[in-house]
């Protein structure tokens, strides 16, 4: 069952007319334009314990995912290729809004939004992550686990995906005589990376289309158009997110800005994995 | 999706495999008042797909700590029976079920003049009583129908169809197997006669003039499905199908 939000943060009313005040003039309450996103770093391989791990950091907002992997069986329709599971975590160290407890809608969306761009664009190659066809493959598990909260975790959590699904190693195995895969300690094989994917959030407030909202630019915007792209520039999803509406042209122009933004989102995780990234980003 | 098979979808005449054309929507029925106790309900079918829509309300919510002091609240449950689908599906809310109760309600908190009830609730509870494809946007249609008959005032009517591409080819009203081994599908929502798209998702692969046209053909489609609203809250049953 899904509720209209009763716990939504208050903005007082004169920082709401701050930030409309300043988006009229194509300002934004962080001093940047209405389409470039807030500072970004990212840092791959932060948790030694995960095959593969990145902490990112946009803004205020700050995401870590962890990557573990397992040998399972495949899904019966598909048995020549390999399992990703994404889970999102909204814990509550990281804003006074999240509550303990299993995932609510906004944590399952996002998890399932990021999900789909992946399988959509075929980012990870799945049928690489097979182990023996039909009976074992690797269960690749993508952990979100948000630290800050301060708006826009699709972003976020897109960029330390995407970093720690290039930071992975899959570990060494042996094939005992039973059909059991025994794991090793060592791991040294990268995950097979067709495409690097980045979501960007755009954000409708009043008529303006602003990228990458800050939590209080999120509360007081009508709706948000999340929308995936590949390097290639082709859109590999698209959420309408966030209780208002569009017009025709306004999603056409969201989509015109977001790959502009996506390029900048490129371009840190370019900087931040250098030589590591499988794909050269035009 | 992207899944290759032997399947040809689309012929050489460029139909598709239930002889379908790329901008054709499978028949489409509309029923009102199909439920006793319901403030407003609606049966929407596309093809095999069918969805039962109630609404209940405005009423006191159940639980206290959900009164909005402004507004109504909405709750929207998208479930989907547990025989509605090839193999059994649990009764219990899936995650699937979760992101869809949440898109619907997206779809109409804009469209719904929550303001002229506050601190009540307004529910709209949606069973799919049997899946063939495009069961969100039939739910959204079934839901905009059941408001209508529950008497609760909104800014216009909405309906929702879906887009798919399938062996490159964009085409309208995408059923179970199309949506299985496309390349796309896109549901959209809108309120046409105030210009409003309410939910829009994409899962697939599109370059930018795809989306573009894709979203042309659902909006079309959608105007019409809007009208066949109006006429079925006229008439309380209306039919696409020839008989």
């Amino acid at each position: 069952m899904s509720l209209t939000p009763f716990r939504v943060p208050i903005v007082p009313e004169l920082r709401k007319s701050t930030i409309l005040s300043l988006i009229a003039k194509g300002l934004r309450i962080e001093e940047r334009d209405l389409y470039t996103p807030r500072l970004i770093k990212i840092e791959a391989g932060v948790v030694e314990r995960a095959e593969g791990s990145a902490q990112v950091q946009l803004g205020k907002t700050q995401v870590l995912v962890g990557v573990k992997v397992d040998v399972g069986t495949p899904f019966k329709d598909t048995p020549d290729e390999g399992v990703i599971a994404v889970n999102a975590e909204f814990v509550p160290i990281a804003s006074p809004m999240f509550e303990p407890g299993p995932p609510d809608e906004n944590a399952i969306e996002l998890a399932r939004v990021i999900d789909r761009s992946l399988r959509e664009s075929n980012a990870v190659d799945r049928k690489s992550l097979v182990i023996i066809p039909g009976q074992k493959v690797w269960v690749v598990h993508v952990d979100i686990y948000v630290l800050n909260y301060d708006g826009n975790l699709f972003d976020a959590s897109m960029l330390a995906t995407m970093a720690a699904l290039i930071d992975t190693r899959l570990p060494d195995y042996e094939e005992l005589e039973t059909g059991e895969i025994r794991l090793k300690e060592e791991k040294k094989t990268p995950l097979q990376i067709n495409k690097i994917v980045t979501t960007v959030n755009i954000a409708k407030i009043g008529d303006y289309l602003i990228v990458d909202p800050n939590l209080d630019e999120e509360t007081v915007a009508d709706t948000k158009l999340i929308v995936a792209y590949d390097h290639e520039g082709n859109v590999v999803g698209i959420q309408k997110s966030g209780a208002g509406s569009m017009t025709r042209e306004e999603i056409l122009k969201a989509i015109d800005i977001g790959s502009k933004a996506a390029r900048v989102y490129f371009k840190s995780l370019e900087e931040a994995l250098g030589e590591r990234l499988p794909v050269k980003i035009g | 999706m992207a899944k290759a098979t032997d399947v040809k979808l689309i012929d050489e005449f460029g139909r598709r495999h239930d002889g379908r054309l790329p901008e054709e929507m499978r028949p489409v029925s509309m029923r009102i008042n199909v439920l006793d106790n319901a403030d407003g309900s609606a049966l929407v079918e596309f093809g095999r797909t069918r969805v039962l829509a109630a609404v209940y309300g405005p009423r006191e919510p159940v639980q206290r700590f959900m009164i909005l002091p402004d507004r109504a609240l909405l709750r929207v449950r998208y479930h989907m029976a547990p025989f509605s689908t090839a193999e059994r599906k649990s009764p219990a809310p899936s995650r699937r079920e979760i992101e869809l109760s949440k898109v619907i309600r997206e779809a109409f908190e804009d469209i719904i003049l929550v303001k002229y009830f506050p601190r009540t609730a307004i529910d709209i509870f949606i069973e799919v009583l049997q899946a063939d494809g495009g069961t969100r946007t039939a739910a959204v249609t079934a839901a905009s129908l059941a408001l209508a008959n529950a008497g609760i005032p909104m800014k216009a009517l909405v309906a929702g169809i879906a887009v798919g591409k399938i062996e490159g080819v964009l085409v309208l009203d995408v059923d179970e197997v199309e949506d299985g081994v496309g390349e796309a599908d896109m549901p959209v929502a809108a309120a046409p006669d105030i210009g409003k798209i309410t939910l829009f998702q994409l899962n697939g692969v599109l370059t930018k003039e795809e989306v573009e046209k894709g979203l042309d053909m659902a909006l079309e489609a959608i105007k019409k499905l809007v009208e066949l609203e109006k006429q079925t809250l006229v008439e309380e049953y209306v039919t696409t199908e020839e008989v």
